[in-house]
């Protein structure tokens, strides 16, 4: 266990996946429910050891597809609930996911993102992109995705996942990767018991004689009440824009900007400095909330720089949203990896040198 | 000692049980998904559990049943009812819980979750509304559908050459050592009726000891994926599914 010295808290040497998990358990989660598979079974294996030490409820389940709707059920009877798994098993969760997102219920889910398509490779990717952003099942809807790019990200944004989660009443994504899940870096845990429980007078928790019975559903059979939902949702979505969160890194004199959020943001953070060695003058700007998405900040960043290129863990995802954002003002550029390769900044700042030459721009 | 109740001068000797919604039914008339949600419903009365009560109903003709039980209840992906009852169960483990599943939800799409809730002994009521076809869809072949029958999917009949057999997935159920109390019921007559009531009361008795799962299958009827008038699917009930599923009790309690 950590440390307190002076009242200061320690930092301790972590595996992004278990510094999720310990971070999980200080936020109060009354329950998790998954199911193995690579890279983020030290999640459930995590969960597994301390819950039962801790009051907590950890359940294995049969399939991914049991584990979300053990999170529907719980999240709908009022529990801080969780799950968490990797690409193919995000897969298998989508109608479950769906589901969660119409009946309008908080829990967090956690995508240790793998390089696909099909069973793939258990290396770091970030081909679900699309996926988390975009709804991911059937029907119109999105989740919350915050996208961590470190192992204290990992810790940090559980809480704020969670915290996002119960104020709208809707499933949120942390969307990391293997590589995130699997590092050790050093984390200053969160500190337990600071993210009070909300009340959730909607839940199945019984029905008291004074008030009309609870039901959480997502079946709305006429379609004047589905449309309804609907409107619900996407005023939902509306207001969650105030909760943009992004990083700009070297951004102030720069005139050429990276986009890139998680891993790839790492990789581009260094790729900053080779640059900005060689005399480029390159910011970089994270997107920290991927829905929704830092769209008014890329809009302005475009109106300064003379073009933007986004690097990705996949064969351009996020790209498509940040052309969309920069309309066509300024060239927007990619470069990406796939199938659980990733970038080094040798190979951004080349892009960048091979560009800038390209557009002859190169009086920097 | 009840009160009695008079009526322009008639004594009220039968009423509709106070945890049942003021809105009808929309089944068919002579289906059995009316009489068990009713005897499911009186118990829940008669017990005084409402308060501490939540079901789950998952897709089928009775992914309604909330606008019928006036009781907390979730709503289920088809297939998912034992995985959202066990979520639940495990958030609640002091209230009651249970799921109202049809064949095609607890015996097809939703097998896996079957067996492994009733594995893990999860300390729920599982009713199965067994009626050997898919109603809601309009009839098609469900895992129950006898040899032979005619459904919309199997217009020759069902042959074990091409589709397999029925499955009697409570006998197979009944052999895990998570389930706890096990029994095939029916609601064709006054007298199944009764029992029926008799076995969910006992279910629910069992969840205050929390030994393990109460399964109740129900052979039901289906008159309109049946093409039958309700007289004549009770009859055609008794002749051909009582043969295939047996009523009475197949895994009762070990005394100690
Ligand atoms: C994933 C999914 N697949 C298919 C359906 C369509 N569907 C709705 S109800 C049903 C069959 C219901 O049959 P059963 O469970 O036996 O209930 P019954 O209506 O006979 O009471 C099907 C296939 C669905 N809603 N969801
Ligand atoms: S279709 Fe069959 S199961 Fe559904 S309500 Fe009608 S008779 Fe009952
Ligand atoms: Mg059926």
């Amino acid at each position: 266990m950590e440390q307190k010295t002076n009242g200061k808290r320690e930092a301790r040497l972590m595996k992004g996946n278990e510094a999720l998990a310990e971070a999980a358990i200080r936020a109060d989660i009354d329950a998790y429910f998954g199911y193995p598979i690579t890279p983020q079974s030290e999640i459930l294996e995590y969960f597994t050891a301390e819950m039962p030490k801790r009051h907590g409820i950890v359940l294995q389940a049969e399939s991914e597809v049991a584990a979300i709707n053990m999170v529907y059920g719980a999240a709908g009877a009022g529990g801080r609930v969780m799950t968490s798994s990797s690409s193919p098993g995000i897969s298998l969760m989508q109608e479950g996911i769906s589901y969660i997102a119409s009946a309008q219920l908080p829990c967090l889910i956690v995508n240790v993102n793998r390089g696909g398509p099909g069973l793939g490779t258990i290396q770091p990717s970030q081909g679900d992109y699309f996926q988390a952003t975009k709804g991911g099942g059937h029907g119109d809807y999105h989740l919350i995705v915050l996208a961590p790019a470190s192992v204290q990200e990992m810790a940090d944004f559980v809480f704020d996942a969670i915290r996002l989660a119960e104020k709208y009443r809707t499933p949120a994504m942390i969307l990391a990767d293997g590589a995130l899940g699997q590092m050790m870096e050093k984390v200053v845990l969160p500190e337990e018991g600071s993210l009070p429980k909300p009340e959730k007078p909607w839940a199945t928790v019984g029905k008291p004689a004074y008030r009309k019975r609870n039901i959480i559903t997502s079946l709305f059979i006429e379609p004047e009440k589905m449309e309804g939902i609907n409107f619900q949702l996407q005023d939902k979505y509306t207001a969650m824009q105030e909760e943009v969160r992004y990083e700009e890194i070297a951004l102030d004199d720069a005139e050429i900007a990276l986009v890139a959020f998680g891993l790839s943001a790492r990789v581009c953070q260094k790729a900053v400095d080779i640059a900005r060695e060689k005399g480029i003058r390159v910011g970089l700007l994270r997107p920290i909330t991927l829905y929704p998405f830092p769209k008014k900040a890329i809009s302005s960043l475009a109106d300064k720089v003379n073009f933007l290129l986004v690097v990705e863990m996949n064969a351009g995802q996020m790209v498509e949203d940040v052309e969309l954002a920069v309309n066509g003002k300024k060239p927007v550029y990619f470069k990406g990896r796939m199938g659980g390769m990733i970038p080094t900044p040798e190979e951004v700042v080349d892009r960048l040198e091979s560009l800038i030459e390209k557009l002859s721009i190169s009086e920097v | 000692m009840q009160e009695t109740i008079q009526i322009n001068g008639y004594e009220l000797v039968y009423k509709k049980p106070s945890t049942l919604t003021e809105k009808p039914f929309h089944y068919c008339p002579g289906c059995g998904h009316s009489v068990v949600h009713r005897v499911l419903m009186e118990v829940i009365e008669e017990m005084g559990i409402q308060e501490r009560t939540i079901g789950v109903a998952p897709v089928g003709c009775s992914v309604f049943a909330y606008d019928y039980m006036d009781i907390d209840m979730q709503e289920a992906a088809h297939g998912r009812a034992t995985a959202v009852a066990t979520g639940i169960k495990r958030i609640h483990p002091d209230k009651f819980v249970f799921s109202y599943q049809g064949d095609g939800d607890l015996a097809a799409i939703g097998t896996a979750e079957t067996i492994h809730a009733v594995n893990r002994g999860e300390n729920i009521l599982m009713i199965f509304i067994n009626n050997a076809i898919y109603g809601m869809t309009g009839g098609q072949m469900a895992p129950t559908t006898l040899l032979e029958q005619v459904t919309s999917t199997t217009p020759y009949g069902r042959k074990h050459e091409a589709m397999g057999y029925p499955l009697k997935i409570t006998d197979l159920l009944a052999n895990l050592p998570g389930a706890y109390f096990v029994t095939r019921q029916a609601v064709h007559s006054v007298n199944a009726v009764r029992k029926l009531k008799k076995a969910i009361e006992k279910s629910f008795e069992y969840q205050k000891l929390n030994r393990g799962t109460s399964f109740i299958e129900v052979v039901s009827n289906c008159p309109s994926g049946w093409k039958m008038t309700p007289v004549e699917s009770n009859k055609w009930l008794e002749e051909n599914m009582f043969p295939m599923y047996p009523l009475g009790d197949i895994k009762l309690p070990k005394e100690k």
